[in-house]
């Protein structure tokens, strides 16, 4: 375990896809940081390209992927230039992942049991009687219940929600510094879900494990973040304290997000959805992405939102927007 | 009981075609009489069935000897020959297509998977007579000279077994048909009595077709497995493998692997009946005295017992490789089992 | 399930609801700009109008009758099964020009060699149409009706598969005779299965589609529904299976005339060129070479497009 506070930084990130239709821009400029023990979550609609961002500091792009710039470093080591020994050494060890979909993420022809244990063999070369023991240890961890018949089940055997406890006891069998979850429970019931989350926070309380939250649900960046990342068309448009961009929103997207959260137990007419379209990756407009489902637009400023794309203008400390309302005169 | 059916239904009169348009009606009374071909159809069926089962499968009306014995002997050449041939295609095919998946889109892939094209469409008695030229004329005085007939150089003869061990056979019986099938396999029969000649001339004999009968076959495995390896490295699992920390080369034999020769799998029933076909036309090029070429020989002169026990035969061995197939499958793919 | 019904489960399993919904035309038409952009199904295509383009101007550009004898009709007296003379590679211009050579009945090898690709040509789709028709006709009713016309059907079709294919092609010959006929009548047999599972699987997955199950119960007769709405859409796979089969149809063909079983000579059919000469190899291998490569390069063509047209009707391939 190491004593860095800052375990994860990401500075001006770009990756690109090849398409049949040319090259695009999924990611364009991220940057951030991620605290050891701090839960981080990267918020946004689908194909925002917050997964993305994520598979490109892993390592993990699909082959018409490519980082186009920018660095992300893991204790000033930067991800992006190593070989790609070095990374396979990394992951499952210091950064684990762990994925949307855990029935389609593990292989259908091996058993559970194996699946876990070759880590502990490849990474902490153990032996095969001491993988064996150590799997069960980590499969009571994560409350699979029975876990001794249950190391010899195969994935198709598993409900959705063991098969992602699993998946969490694959990825937290180091003590990694940080475990990147994409979407871990978008695939589960509400209520596996809760059981889901509640397990990773307990793991995290032991290890104190940096977590990488990707998700498209506010409920679960309610529950689970420190820190929250915005992300819209590839881009950040806002981050900061959990509370603060939960309880005072500034950037316009982030703000029409809290307003179409339905409140339980007041009554609502219609739910507020966002007008207009997110635009397409091949078409992005010259000035800012969200300029035209913007509600919030002053006619002083309205040029410069067409003609350019705002920086991110730092608030405070830990607080900042991507918008041109922000630009002090 | 198809077979029976099938087999009689073929119209012409076996003494006609054994003996000549010529033969008169008497001498064609004695014959029928000699092969019980003179009794009605289904007595003749009853009666077939009940040798059957006890083994026996009458006598060849061509050779006037047992169809067994027959069998004996022509047996082990398809088997060698379809062996060799299944082994080859799967060994090469699955290794190239291997090859081809992990440098997709490279010139080894795309020259990899025109060759595979190329072998599909070949028809294999072309081949087989190309390399008999190739091999058996045009590099004839070179190292490379490969005999393009046969199965062992004249004036050479596979020792059984069992004869050189000096055990004591009394031929003619079952346990030594048993033993003779064995022992013709000759480079089975070589391999084990120690005959280094007879083991290198048996082979050389066998590598012209079994180079023709498998490359159909090792083409469409090369093909198939290519296609299905580079559908579960895109799999979610895969990814999921890498994240583990695995390293590319684990990732692919232990994890990928596994999952993508299941597809490949099932087509190796299919492919048996290709192997098999094929080699009636390989052992016809080759000169090569195989089950397939006798079926042939034996519709043409209508010789029954001989059609019908081959078609039996190789009805059942399809049947039994299929079944094969069917239960590795189930042993392979875990979520198959439960059904 | 044995192979043949997964690999027409996968088949079906990739169909579209939206694609079955469109109107049939338009599916084609699509098709058709996707294949010509792939590379395979590009030279596939056109290597097959080349050959029909040889097919049809047979008579225009064959310089010789294909069963003309030879003997005594030319100037310089020539050798049987003499080897090609080609006059632009240096062969004496005072010997006639045979791009060929000459086969074993003193006949000019190239003419046979292009006659050849009409009888293969029509062999392929003869022997495709009726089994074609056949199979997708009997898979339709199998899984139309169900019940114990489905299992007849099938039981029919698992006996047919049981065997190996060339092998029952020439039992079945052996039967009706040889013949070119016969031929094609027991390739024919023996390939129609693969039809009828394909197309059983097929409508049975389409049967069970919610669309189909709301046009019944809105009143539309089950022939017509069956006619116009299933069997086009279930139809996808079955062209691709078909023109594979072209190549496999010419493949076994030649096979059965290599073995004498199938075109007699002296019908220039490729495969009993093959077959007549094959003990002649060492001395004639133009006469074996030319014929085998010419059954190639067709059975590779309609390979080629088979594969392009499958590539390019795979649904899962949208852009």
């Amino acid at each position: 375990m190491s004593t860095h506070p800052i375990q994860l930084e990401v500075n001006n990130l770009t990756t690109c896809f090849r398409t049949s239709t040319g090259n695009v821009t999924a990611v364009d400029d991220i940057s951030f940081s991620l605290k050891k023990g701090e839960t981080l979550c990267i918020v946004g609609e689908s194909g925002c390209g917050k997964s993305v961002s994520a598979l490109s500091i892993m390592g993990l792009l699909p082959p018409s992927g490519y980082v186009k710039s920018g660095s992300a470093n893991f204790h000033n080591d930067n991800l992006l230039s190593m070989s790609s020994s070095q990374l396979e050494r990394l992951r499952g060890n210091r950064i684990s992942m762990i994925f949307q979909d855990p029935g389609s993420s593990l292989n259908p022809v091996m058993r559970i049991g194996d699946q876990v244990s070759e880590i502990f063999k490849i990474h902490l070369h153990m032996s095969k009687k001491e993988s064996e023991r150590k799997t069960l240890e980590m499969l009571r961890q994560v409350e699979i219940p029975d876990p001794e018949s249950r190391m010899l089940a195969y994935p198709h055997e598993l409900s959705g929600g063991m098969a992602q406890r699993v998946m969490i006891a694959m990825a937290l069998v180091c003590s990694p510094d940080i475990l990147i979850a994409d979407e871990p429970t978008t695939a589960l019931d509400v209520t596996i879900q809760s059981q889901i989350l509640n397990l990773m926070i307990q793991m995290q309380s032991k290890t104190e494990t940096a977590i990488l939250l990707i998700t498209h649900d506010l409920g679960v960046v309610a529950e689970m973040a420190n820190n929250v990342l915005v992300m819209y068309c590839g881009q950040i448009v806002e981050y900061g304290d959990v509370k603060t961009v939960f309880n005072s929103p500034v950037h316009p997207y982030t703000k029409a997000l809290m307003q179409s959260i339905p409140i339980i137990g007041e009554k609502t007419k219609r739910l507020d959805a966002i007008p207009g379209r997110v635009p397409s990756l091949n078409l992005l407009p010259p000035g800012c992405r969200f300029e035209k489902r913007c509600s919030e637009k002053n006619t002083n400023i309205t040029s410069d939102c067409q003609e350019k794309i705002p920086p991110i203008f730092n608030l405070n400390d830990n607080h900042g927007s991507r918008c041109w309302l922000e630009k002090e005169d | 009981m198809v077979t029976f059916v099938l087999a009689r239904l073929i119209p012409g009169d076996p003494c006609k075609a054994m003996l000549g348009e010529k033969a008169t009606i008497e001498v064609c009374e004695k014959f029928d009489k000699r092969f019980g071909l003179d009794k009605p159809i289904s007595t003749q069926f009853f009666l077939y069935s009940k040798r059957v089962i006890v083994g026996d499968f009458g006598n060849s009306i061509r050779f006037s000897r047992p169809v067994t014995q027959i069998l004996v002997e022509r047996f082990p050449v398809t088997i060698e020959l379809a062996l060799g041939g299944l082994v080859v295609a799967i060994i090469v095919g699955v290794f190239l297509g291997i090859v081809s998946a992990l440098k997709h889109n490279t010139s080894v892939d795309v020259g990899t998977m025109v060759l595979a094209n190329i072998g599909i469409s070949m028809p294999v008695f072309w081949l087989g007579l190309m390399l008999a030229y190739l091999f058996g004329l045009l590099l004839k005085d070179t190292i490379f000279w490969l005999p393009p007939s046969g199965r062992l150089t004249a004036g050479l003869s596979s020792i059984p077994f069992f004869e050189v061990w000096g055990w004591d056979v009394v031929s003619g019986t079952a346990k030594s048909r048993v033993l003779e099938f064995f022992a013709n396999h000759y480079i089975f029969n070589a391999l084990i009595t120690g005959n280094w000649e007879i083991f290198k001339d048996a082979i050389r004999h066998m590598i012209l077709p079994v180079i023709a009968l498998s490359t159909i076959p090792m083409a469409i495995i090369a093909r198939m497995t290519r296609s299905s390896l580079l559908e579960v490295l895109g799999r979610d699992y895969i990814r999921t493998a890498r994240a583990k920390g695995i390293k590319n080369t684990n990732v692919v034999t232990k994890h990928a692997l596994r999952n993508a020769m299941l597809p490949v799998v099932t087509i190796l029933g299919l492919q048996m009946g290709g192997l098999l076909s094929g080699a009636v036309l390989t052992e016809t090029v080759f000169g090569l005295a195989g089950v397939g070429r006798m079926l042939v020989e034996a519709i043409y002169a209508r010789d029954y017992p001989i059609i019908q026990t081959f078609t039996v035969m190789v009805a059942v061995a399809y049947m039994l490789i299929n079944l094969i197939v069917d239960i590795s499958y189930g042993f392979l793919d875990p979520r198959v089992r439960l059904e | 399930m044995s192979k043949l019904g997964r690999v027409s489960k996968t088949l079906s399993d990739n169909f579209d609801e939206d694609l079955l919904l469109q109107e049939p035309m338009s599916v084609w038409k699509r098709t058709f700009k996707r294949l010509w952009s792939r590379r395979s199904g590009k030279i596939g295509l056109l290597l097959i109008g080349f050959i029909f383009l040889i097919a049809f101007t047979a008579p225009i550009i064959a310089p010789y009758d294909p069963q003309e004898v030879l003997i005594g009709k030319e100037i310089v007296k020539l050798k049987k099964r003499e080897g090609p003379c080609i006059h632009m590679l240096g062969c004496d211009s005072a010997k006639p020009q045979h791009l060929m050579g000459i086969d074993g009945n003193y006949r000019d090898q190239y003419s046979r060699i292009i006659y050849g690709s009409r009888i293969s040509l029509s062999i392929g789709f003869s022997t495709v149409a009726f089994a074609v028709t056949g199979g997708v006709l009997l898979g339709a009713l199998a899984a139309f009706f169900g019940g114990w016309i489905d299992n007849i059907i099938m039981r029919l079709m698992d006996v047919i598969l049981g065997f190996p294919s060339l092998l029952l092609a020439i039992a079945i010959v052996a039967v009706l005779g040889p013949g070119i006929r016969n031929a094609l009548l027991a390739i024919a047999i023996v390939t129609l299965p693969a039809y009828a599972r394909l197309t059983r699987a097929s409508v049975l997955t389409v049967k069970e589609l919610d669309f189909v199950k709301a046009s019944i119960t809105l009143g539309a007769s089950p022939t017509r529904l069956l006619l116009f709405r299933i069997l086009p859409n279930s139809l996808t796979p079955v062209v691709v299976l078909a023109t594979l089969g072209i190549a496999t149809a010419i493949l076994d063909a030649a096979g059965l005339s290599f073995l004498g079983l199938g075109a007699q000579p002296p019908m220039p059919e490729w495969g009993t060129m093959l077959g007549s000469e094959r003990n002649q190899v060492f001395s004639a291998p133009h006469l074996v070479f030319f014929p085998g490569i010419a059954i190639m390069i067709t059975v590779l063509s309609f390979n080629l497009f088979g594969d392009g047209l499958r590539d390019a009707l795979d649904p899962r391939l949208n852009d």
